[in-house]
């Protein structure tokens, strides 16, 4: 009974988003405005369930000797950025905005360079022996020729950014030819819900 | 010169009717295109099949409701070949609102298992096969903590079980323990996995995506960062296809192939309404 109460309930929602495709009306809004309550709602229980608690307050209390002092260090940051909620102390918060940035950059860099600077620049020195090989070489040069804003493009200087161009849209072109795909897999899945677990109309 | 004007200006409700026609028609009627298995979706089937049997495999949910109908049908069918393999499953996700999909996709799979399964070793344990350490967040921090000690973090499982009481855990401290990674990607989570345990750890990792995530992930596979891709529904069905389980993706390919051929059409259509009706104008 519960499960078929929540397949109506899911189809009768997905009915109401699809019905913005006809209008705006009342039907979508409830359905956008539920969506949007119960993520959050979902969220704020998963990060207390799987973050606060038995990181922070679980492992305070049960946790022995003086280790766990350093948990007050993230307990005070994340206080600090409740302090948005009052005006007058909100300026507090940019502590704890401050060392999440710091921390972000920081792992963004190295992550950058170790992750895929190094690693694509390897990629790229291959051996010229197979067409793939040589066409992709000529689109790194060459989308590298475009993105160099220095000198006024002239002779084959010009060539090899026009050719950067070509490369650069047949990048965006196929991006987004998949974008396209997952956007038709998505109303697929929706379509398949309906018509196979609402409607029976595919055992 | 109406006609020209008119199919220029096709009402967009046509185009959902018409959108949502050519979807429905194949679902109803169970039509089947043979799917053709690309190079990136056989590497990752070759390298997981090609691990050594009872290997520690880490699946990261990094998805939701939004991109379940393509991940969840690939989701599955790796989950089917892992413990096809005897393969241990670490489940966890960077996704909070992802995880009961990676919950929903144990039930089903362990219970498919078990209920053929003749024996206790034949079937799938909770803790000794797999196990579900749930959602932390922390993301890059998390990922570059992981290679340290994987207890920083998951003290507890998704039941708040200690997970030093979970056999499979025994012996899992960090990345050296974990034969591979497979990342599940709606998004920015995939290029964080490749670069924050895969560059710096060393970690084997198999990237399954969205359609739109996938084109972003191509360069890490040229370059060898990752060892397979199996990108969006197509990428689901020729996975399906794979491991002898049709599903959804399969399902799906009749649907997407005629979708897309009328994505075409339309566009065909507007551009020819559009040229002649400007040719007419610029006289």
């Amino acid at each position: 009974m519960l499960q078929i109460t929540g397949t109506w309930i899911a189809a009768g929602l997905t009915l109401a988003i699809f019905s913005f495709l006809y209008k705006d009306n009342p039907f979508y809004k409830m359905a956008e405005h539920l969506y949007v309550g119960v993520s959050a709602a979902f969220a704020i229980l998963y990060i207390w369930a799987f973050d606060v608690w038995p990181m922070l307050i679980e492992k305070f209390i049960t946790e022995q000797g003086s280790e766990k002092w350093i948990l007050i260090v993230p307990a005070a940051f994340g206080l600090m950025m409740l302090s948005r909620w009052i005006p007058k102390i909100a300026w507090i918060s940019r502590w704890s905005i401050a060392l999440t940035v710091g921390i972000a950059a920081g792992l963004g860099i190295t992550g950058q360079i170790q992750g895929v600077l190094l690693p694509q620049i390897r990629g790229t020195l291959v051996p010229l022996t197979s067409f793939n090989n040589i066409l992709m070489v000529i689109g790194v040069i060459a989308t590298l020729i475009y993105f160099y804003f220095s000198a006024v493009p002239k002779g084959a200087f010009k060539v090899g950014a026009r050719v950067g161009v070509i490369f650069i849209m047949v990048a965006f072109g196929a991006s987004f030819g998949y974008t396209v795909m997952a956007r038709i897999s998505l109303l697929i899945g929706r379509l398949n819900f309906l018509v196979t677990d609402w409607l029976h109309l595919v055992k | 010169m109406k006609f020209f004007e008119k199919i220029s200006n096709i009402d967009r409700r046509i185009i959902y009717l018409m959108l949502g026609l050519v979807v429905i028609i194949p679902i109803v009627f169970k039509m089947v295109l043979p799917v053709r298995i690309s190079e990136p979706v056989q590497s990752a089937y070759d390298y997981i099949q090609n691990l050594p049997q009872g290997s520690n495999v880490i699946i990261s949910i990094d998805y939701d409701a939004s991109s379940e109908p393509e991940i969840q049908p690939m989701y599955l069918s790796l989950l089917r070949q892992c413990f096809a393999q005897k393969h241990k499953i670490i489940l966890m996700g960077q996704w909070a609102l992802g995880l009961p999909f990676g919950e929903i996709g144990l039930n089903t799979i362990t219970s498919e298992v078990n209920s053929r399964s003749g024996s206790n070793a034949d079937s799938l344990f909770y803790g000794r096969d797999f196990v579900n350490l749930g959602y932390r967040p922390g993301y890059r921090a998390m990922m570059v903590g992981l290679g340290r000690e994987f207890r920083d973090f998951f003290a507890t499982d998704y039941r708040g079980v200690p997970v030093d009481s979970l056999p499979l855990m025994a012996n899992v401290h960090n990345y050296n323990d974990i034969a591979l990674l497979i990342g599940l990607e709606a998004g920015q989570a995939g290029d964080e996995w490749i670069q924050f345990a895969g560059a710096r750890y060393g970690l084997k990792i198999v990237i399954g995506a969205t359609g739109v995530i996938a084109p972003d992930m191509f360069h890490y596979l040229q370059a060898k960062q990752i060892q397979g891709l199996v990108g969006g529904l197509q990428g689901a069905a020729e996975y399906e296809t794979l491991v002898k389980s049709p599903g959804t993706g399969i399902a799906g390919m009749v649907a997407q192939s005629w979708a897309h051929l009328l994505l075409l059409g339309f566009i065909l259509l507007g551009n020819l309404g559009y040229f002649a009706t400007k040719r007419r104008r610029d006289k």
